[in-house]
């Protein structure tokens, strides 16, 4: 919110500069979002008269102006078309200094000298959202005449500064000039006055011109309405313009600009109605018939519906409650009498109506805050008064004031001693509290514990712990001390999972992958980029019901999708290899629609590309198996729809899938754009929480010697390495320590369709030393297994 | 001829006189030898030559069987005397020798140390783990457990329990994502606070770091996704002055012990008081700059004392316990930190920027 200082200052005393009072209401809780001083940096700009125009001799577009400033008359070269004899124009005089810091000095434009500029809005950086149009283009035309030589500043109130507020949902009582003087007063301890509300009334009544009924008191708790008679409609003074301007809002005519006035000055929205447009001179506040249509002021044709409440005269609908007038019961120019109305709408409601119709303003965004039915004979008295202060007309005697229920002020207890403990303090004493809580016009009785009444405008204020908080932040949050807590002793850490978490990417980024860190929802599209079937279950996503866009649409399923979109985006970026994994959710769910939490599984995803194989991809994975100690598992050869069918595998453990791993198919690299060969694995990471073993025992170092056997067979294409280790193992008697392969032959002496294979078995006892005997009989048990069972031939 | 020493006098026979003068020959012979001797092969011949089995000293040893007793020891004595010596002799030539050879080969091999090194490729945790991993530290020293939770959630835990009214306007679908109408993404770490103090009764001291969701389109300070870190701390005789201290801990650990703090009153529905809190900015140490717009400030957390309600809905006492929860977002933490100026980089994953860190 825009606070102009000088508005404030009518209701409270500030001594400080701007800066230092920015910084005191910030510690107090009106937090300070920026100050603006317009006119900080202009100097020795005045008001002149122009005296005589007459065009340049030497060029076409320049006149030369003749302009009294007061003390004298200075000839002044411009290029505007929008000035006349007579007009009052901001003259900024040789050594003059405009916003931004431009220095103005005399000089010769075509050869004649120029002893100064004639300045625009622009120049003087005018907050031009609300000025007129015509002020926009050209030279800044003063609205009257002014003393000439008067600082532009003291004319312009540009001498002023505004601050912007960060006004929080739960303190709508600070929406105003008035709301922020309290919490100033309260915050430098000063007094605090309110506006100007007296004014003459007629002789006549307003119950012989108008009846009210409102037929729904809950959605509008408070109706009030007053009278203008013979108004004269013209543009409001200049010092009511000036601030409304500073306070963001353009001013339109003085009776317009006074519902505006006392809204922004003591935060309770204000309508006018042309008197002459009531029908039947009655004002209903009813809901909307169901497909009720009324055109707002904005002349937009609105349907509405039963749930909205409406302001409607005998006839029709005159506006929307709380959020904006009817098309055609405007005031015109011609406006004789006037209608005020100042009421109070259940905020709920007008949120909800606002939000149906898409229309959210200045008012309705005040009253879906909640305001203080209280506040509405303080406004509409200061609304005749300011109608009387600047001659808009005449106060009609009496009111209408439907206010069924009054607002009952809560009443708390405060507890002194509680609140320094609460506080962590020991010197907040009875009487400090009294006066912060008073100074914030809170009621307080002292009667053994504190008696608090709270004031009708602080809903926020429930409980004591809300009373705590007006105590703390006037005592200063910045003087409470800062004290480690000495209670119980707790003790911290990490859980397992978070545990074998941490490891596992620690181990990832030391076998050299980075972790990334991708984003949860994922276009729909996406299985069919990865080439999933129809059928796969993975395409049963949890859908949002407002994503961002359809590319954000589902929650993941899988993470590969994002991990092909991470190794596309590297390798576009010229990476000639790239090494990743993210360990992160995927959000699956047994039942969809959702009726229960998710099932969220922690997922661990590995994307390699460059120069590496599946085997690469492979060794990273049984790295990390390793250190989080699952021994027993298997690799086993696989299908999947995402993967190239001869090179892809699970990983098996306890006979239970933990995932896949392999080489992506051609296909979906080119869906994604990727033109070299990518590895991508993607593990249940809470089966391989479940499976990790932390309970390390140390097996003793071997005390006896290795003995290793070579042994080169030839088998069939189809038999798989893992096929012969298994024998080898198996067979072994468990003397077999090792098992190299470590050569693969396909080619001259070996028969199309067979492969050598050469390993290296280490054969070692942990009881004794074994001699070649024990050796041999051993390996030619593997041999002949290896002959009968898979049909290898010995090569020698 | 006598002796006055009292022992026999005997002459040497001619035979031991000419072995005599071979030994001196030898012994005169092998210095001369051992002159020319350049390389530890050659000392090596050499040594084979006067004390190998067959080498002349030997044989010399060899011959002595002819003399008599009394000659025996005297030409043993000059014998051994001189094998001793010439095993002296070679003994220093070979490390003298092996010295010399190791100070050529030193000097041979030398290297340009500034040649590009062999590096293994190492990866990294991601900048915003590793900002967790740190600010997981601080609290887990001041005995915070770390737990998490659903990110899918329950309207119910996200914003009724945490005293939101039903029309509170983060509820808005402008703003949340929804699932249906009772379970949505988290837009907040806060509702682990609610599901911690249904599970756990006082004391609890837990930190809570996830990934949460808001309706705002990327750019380059908001993101869709993004991570808080949230505290939660109940016991009896908890006070502001304990979450001025516990947060102003966190703050000087993660930023330095020179950094200051400010708490300012700010509103959140789920705590009463209610305070956000500043640091001096890093970049300028409160002087003020472009990082923090000239305020000398960064805010970096929100916080205030639990809600008497919000204890009340879990189950606990607010008449016996008090508490303080603090919330921040770890992405603009990791952004100061890094000194990043775009938050998309971290969702990106350019491996440029991921090996930065």
């Amino acid at each position: 919110m825009l606070v102009p200082i000088k508005w404030l200052k009518d209701y409270v005393d500030i001594k400080v500069d701007p800066k230092s009072f920015a910084d005191a209401m910030t510690m107090s809780g009106s937090k300070v979002e920026a100050i603006s001083e317009t006119g900080k940096e202009i100097e020795n700009v005045v008001v002149g008269r122009i005296l005589k125009l007459e065009n340049h001799p030497d060029a076409d577009k320049l006149i030369i102006g003749q302009v009294d400033v007061g003390t004298e008359v200075l000839q002044i070269v411009t290029g505007a078309t929008n000035i006349r004899e007579g007009d009052y124009i901001p003259i900024a005089k040789h050594g003059s200094t405009l916003p931004g810091g431009v220095k103005i000095k005399k000089g010769k434009l075509r050869g004649v000298e120029s002893n100064g500029m004639m300045c625009s809005a622009q120049e003087l950086a005018l907050e031009l959202d609300n000025l007129p149009q015509d002020i926009l283009e050209g030279i800044y035309i003063l609205d009257k005449e002014y003393p000439l030589g008067a600082d532009i500043k003291d004319v312009l109130g540009l001498n002023d500064a505004v601050i912007e507020f960060e006004i929080t949902t739960n303190r709508p009582d600070c929406q105003s000039i008035t709301g922020i003087a309290r919490e100033a007063a309260a915050t430098f301890g000063s007094a605090m006055k309110y506006p100007e509300t007296t004014y003459k009334e007629n002789g006549e009544n307003i119950n012989d011109f108008l009846s009210i009924q409102v037929k729904n008191s809950e959605l509008c708790p408070r109706y009030s309405a007053r009278m203008v008679k013979n108004a004269v409609i013209k543009d409001s003074p200049a010092w009511m313009q000036e601030r409304l301007i500073k306070s963001g809002v353009r001013p339109i005519c003085n009776i317009v600009d006074i519902t505006n006035y006392v809204m922004l000055e003591l935060g309770q929205p204000m309508h006018a109605f042309n008197y002459k447009d009531l029908e039947d001179k009655k004002i209903i506040v009813r809901n909307a018939m169901p497909g009720e249509v009324i055109k707002t002021l904005d002349e937009a044709e609105r349907k509405l519906d039963s749930s909205m409440l409406v302001i409607a005269d005998g006839k029709k609908p005159t506006g929307i409650a709380g959020i904006m007038g009817g098309y055609g019961s405007e005031i015109e120019s011609d406006t004789d009498i006037i209608v005020f109305e100042c009421a109070n709408f259940e905020p709920v409601n007008i949120r909800l109506t606002s939000k149906k119709l898409g229309l959210r303003t200045d008012a309705s965004s005040r009253y879906e805050r909640g305001i203080d039915p209280e506040l509405v004979t303080l406004a509409l008295n200061r609304a005749c008064s300011l109608v009387e202060q600047i001659g808009a007309g005449e106060i009609v005697g009496g009111k209408i004031d439907i206010y069924p229920v009054p607002k009952i002020r809560r009443k708390l207890n405060l507890n002194v001693k509680n609140v320094n403990e609460f506080i962590g303090v020991n010197d907040i004493t009875e009487d400090m509290i009294v006066r912060y809580l008073t100074s914030l016009e809170f009621g307080v009785k002292v009667m053994g514990d504190l008696e608090v009444t709270v004031p009708t405008f602080r809903d926020d204020v429930e409980g004591g712990a809300d009373l705590m908080e007006e105590v703390a932040r006037l005592y200063g949050y910045d003087r409470i001390p800062v004290k480690l807590m000495d209670t119980t002793f707790t003790q911290g850490g990490k859980n397992y999972r978070q545990v074998i978490r941490d490891m596992a990417k620690r181990n990832m980024a030391a076998q050299g992958l980075y972790e990334v860190m991708t984003y949860s929802f994922v276009s729909p599209g996406v299985y069919n980029k990865i080439n999933l079937k129809a059928e796969n279950p993975l395409r049963n996503a949890i859908k949002l019901i407002n994503p961002l866009g359809e590319d954000q649409g589902v929650m993941r399923t899988t993470m590969i999708p994002n991990m092909l979109e991470v190794i596309s985006r590297n390798y576009n970026m010229k990476a000639a290899e790239g090494h990743f994994f993210e360990l992160s959710k995927v959000y699956l769910s047994e039942r969809l629609p959702l009726d229960e939490l998710a099932d969220e599984r922690e997922t661990l995803t590995i994307g390699m590309y460059g120069e590496i194989d599946f085997f690469d991809l492979k060794g990273a994975i049984e790295n990390l198996l390793g250190e989080l100690n699952i021994r027993k598992y298997s690799i086993l050869s696989s299908c999947n729809d995402s993967m190239h069918p001869g090179r892809t595998a699970d990983l098996v453990i306890n006979n239970k899938r933990i995932g896949s791993l392999g080489e992506v198919h051609p296909d979906v690299l080119d869906n994604y754009g990727i033109p070299v060969r990518a590895y991508i694995a993607e593990l249940d990471f809470e089966e391989i929480i479940l499976q990790s073993n932390m309970n390390i025992k140390y097996k003793s170092l071997p005390k006896y010697p290795p003995v290793e056997r070579d042994i080169a067979i030839v088998v069939a294409e189809e038999i798989t390495a893992g096929q012969v280790e298994g024998i080898i193992r198996n067979k072994g008697e468990r003397l077999v320590e090792e098992v190299k392969l470590f050569d693969i032959y396909r080619g001259s002496q070996i028969e199309k369709g067979y492969k050598s294979m050469a390993y290296s078995i280490v054969y070692r006892s942990d009881e004794k030393t074994l001699s070649e005997g024990d050796v041999t009989k051993v390996h030619n048990k593997i041999v002949n297994s290896l002959i009968n069972q898979i049909g290898a031939v010995l090569r020698q | 001829m006598g002796c006055k020493c009292g022992k026999a006098a005997f002459v040497l026979s001619e035979r031991s006189r000419k072995m005599k003068e071979l030994l001196e020959r030898i012994r005169i012979q092998f210095i001369k030898e051992l002159e020319g001797v350049l390389s530890q092969k050659h000392l090596e011949e050499l040594r084979i030559r006067y004390l190998g089995k067959k080498g002349e000293l030997t044989q010399v040893l060899r011959g002595m069987g002819g003399l008599s007793s009394e000659e025996r020891p005297v030409i043993g004595q000059l014998a051994n005397e001189i094998r001793d010596y010439i095993n002296e002799k070679i003994e220093d030539t070979a490390y003298r020798l092996k010295r010399k050879d190791l100070e050529v080969r030193l000097k041979d091999e030398f290297i340009d140390v500034t040649m590009p090194s062999k590096r293994k490729a190492l990866g990294n945790k991601h900048p915003l783990t590793k900002v967790l991993d740190e600010i997981n530290q601080i609290f887990i020293g001041m005995g915070f457990t770390i737990v998490e939770g659903p990110e899918i959630e329950k309207a119910y835990y996200n914003f009724d329990a945490l005293n939101h009214s039903k029309y509170h306007p983060a509820r808005d679908i402008q703003d949340t994502f929804y699932i249906n109408e009772e379970i949505l993404l988290r837009t907040q770490t806060s509702p682990m606070q609610v599901r911690v103090m249904e599970q756990q009764k006082p004391p609890i001291r837990v930190l809570v770091p996830g990934k949460v969701y808001r309706r705002d389109e990327i750019d380059a300070t908001h993101s869709p996704m993004f991570h808080q870190i949230e505290g939660l701390v109940v016991d009896k005789g908890i006070t502001m002055a304990n979450l001025k201290g516990t947060l102003d801990v966190f703050a000087k650990r993660l930023y330095g012990e020179n950094t200051k703090t400010r708490f300012r009153p700010h509103h959140f529905p789920f705590t009463e008081p209610s305070a956000e809190m500043d640091c001096t900015c890093s970049a300028c140490n409160g002087r003020g700059c472009r990082v923090c717009k000239d305020e000398g400030w960064i805010e970096i957390l929100g916080s205030g004392m639990v809600h008497p309600n919000v204890l009340r809905i879990c189950g606990i006492d607010p008449e016996i316990y008090t508490g303080f929860a603090f919330g921040m977002g770890l992405d603009r933490i990791a952004l100061l930190k890094y000194d990043v100026d775009d938050l998309r980089l971290f969702f990106e994953n350019d491996k440029r920027f991921l090996a930065q860190f």
